[in-house]
């Protein structure tokens, strides 16, 4: 198996004042991969993203990276874009924080908002774009880099379900092309068992891995695939652990 | 309909309440020294405007050069505080302390130390005083309210204190600054007036000035056409300086 391109080795992370909010937690991502961490609200989803970024260092055990720093991607929740830049500025300013110059910036930016449908939308303002561009621009924003390693924590949690569903497809088209490694933070279950070739699920906080659940099936998924008994066996197998996760704790 | 009455509503309001003081002065003859009629100030007014117009002018175009010079110390000095912890501590107590105390207090010593031939140098530095505050605290705030995960994402991308600065932070300031303004424009003016009245003198001819000349020579009426032009001056200000706000915000926000 090659090198992971991050794992996670019995990490713990203790906050001041809420005590301890994951682990131990132990997690390897190969590269090309496409994993989901399933979890209730609250179970150190997001903190074990942040760890995985390299946005944060765990209170004990090891993060090991071999993606370097303009290697990796995030994608908020919300879009986080900025409202008084244009979408080819906001998508942009990856490229031009690691000095490369303006005008071949925005035009990689410009190729990557039209990667992700937003062509035409270049001198849009933030505020002028529906909750799912914003969310592509967001997406265009993170892929620009071409990064080794993309994080996604919960990027359709506010869209409406059409919306989601045709986001989910586009993001596996785009990984078709440069392959990263995609970690994918849900609470949804069948989004997880959809987007992933791979699900662990977290237990209730402080986060630990209750059992993961290999996925079978093409990826982009083909067209019908939710209804194929493999993707409804996948659902059912993350529920059920995530139903043991939630016992586990309590 | 509606709107014509919302229009008018004010007006009906203000030409009622001059209709009352104006029958209120004739029937009971107060002598004009004590309450003039509302006629009284209006001929005061007339036969007065081009030098009541160059009074208001004194003390606005005083009130704007201190909104510059306020706008830039407290920009500059947000910033400091901004990029380093240890100067925000060192910085905020004096803040406060200029915040709360009343212009009037410190007129008198601003005075002495501008020198008796500068009134406007004092009059300039106490409406500084005065429109600095809004500015800073709202600099301040601006440039701590950058979206967290925005700067998670200039963490991950490696961007130096000055990028994040000149990119992220003031950008993400901009509504507060404008907010700020707003608020140091309008105590500008205050202070301007505030500081006239401690000069006292006719060193700088604004519209305090021309309340505290004509009220020394009784003339009651002039008084109340002065005070008719500031309270014209700040309702004007107050409009424009709403729009620009607006204006900004949509330039910012690009809606």
């Amino acid at each position: 198996m090659a090198e992971p391109v991050v794992a996670l080795e019995a990490v713990e992370v203790d906050y001041a004042k809420r005590g301890r909010a994951l682990g131990p937690f132990s997690l390897s991502i190969a590269p090309g991969e496409i994993v989901a961490l399933v979890g209730p609200s609250g179970c150190g989803k997001s903190t074990a993203l942040r760890l995985l970024a390299g946005l944060e260092q765990p209170t004990r055990g090891t993060v090991a990276r071999t993606a370097g720093r303009g290697e990796t991607s995030v994608v908020f929740q919300a879009p986080t874009l900025a409202p008084w830049m244009t979408a080819v500025a906001n998508v942009a300013l990856p490229l031009e924080l690691s000095g490369v110059p303006k005008a071949l910036a925005r035009a990689r930016a410009a190729a990557a908002l039209a990667r992700v449908g937003l062509a035409g939308a270049e001198e849009a303002r933030p505020a002028q774009l529906s909750g799912g561009m914003a969310m592509r621009a967001s997406l265009a924003r993170a892929l620009v880099t071409e990064p080794r390693l993309l994080l996604l924590d919960e990027p359709f949690a506010a869209l409406d379900e059409i919306t989601r569903r045709s986001l989910a497809d586009d993001v596996l088209k785009l990984w078709r092309e440069t392959r990263p490694a995609i970690i994918f933070v849900t609470h949804n279950v069948e989004e997880a068992a959809y987007m992933a070739s791979r699900v662990a699920v977290v237990t209730r906080g402080p986060g630990r891995i209750a059992g993961e659940v290999v996925v079978p099936g093409h990826l982009p998924r083909l067209i019908g695939f939710r209804a194929t008994p493999e993707f409804r066996e996948a659902a059912e197998a993350v529920s059920d652990l995530l139903l043991k996760g939630s016992e586990m704790a309590a | 309909m509606n709107r014509v009455l919302d229009i008018l509503a004010p007006f009906a309001l203000i030409t009622l309440l001059l209709a009352g003081w104006e029958i209120a002065c004739r029937v009971t003859g107060v002598p004009a020294y004590f309450l003039p009629a509302p006629s009284d100030v209006a001929v005061a007014l007339a036969t007065d405007t081009a030098s009541l117009m160059q009074a208001a002018w004194n003390t606005l175009s005083v009130a704007l050069i201190s909104l510059i010079i306020a706008s830039l110390v407290a920009q500059a000095v947000a910033l400091l505080v901004g990029l380093s912890p240890l100067i925000d501590r060192a910085v905020r107590p004096l803040a406060s302390v200029l915040q709360v105390t009343p212009v009037v207090a410190i007129a008198p010593l601003v005075l002495i130390w501008a020198g008796i031939d500068h009134p406007e140098r004092a009059i300039v530095a106490l409406a500084v005083l005065v429109a600095f505050f809004p500015i800073f605290s709202g600099a301040v705030t601006g440039l701590k309210a950058a979206d967290p995960d925005l700067e998670r994402l200039f963490d991950l991308y490696g961007a130096s204190r000055w990028q994040r600065v000149l990119r992220l932070r003031l950008p993400s300031a901009v509504p507060f600054l404008l907010e700020g303004h707003k608020v140091g424009a309008g105590l500008a003016v205050i202070g301007a007036v505030v500081a006239e009245f401690g000069a006292g003198s006719g060193g700088v001819r604004g519209l305090a000035w021309r309340i505290l000349d004509a009220g020394n020579k009784l003339q009651t009426a002039r008084m109340i056409a002065a005070l008719v032009v500031l309270g014209l001056m700040g309702v004007v200000l107050h409009a424009l300086l709403e729009r620009a706000e607006r204006a900004g915000l949509a330039w910012w926000r690009g809606r």
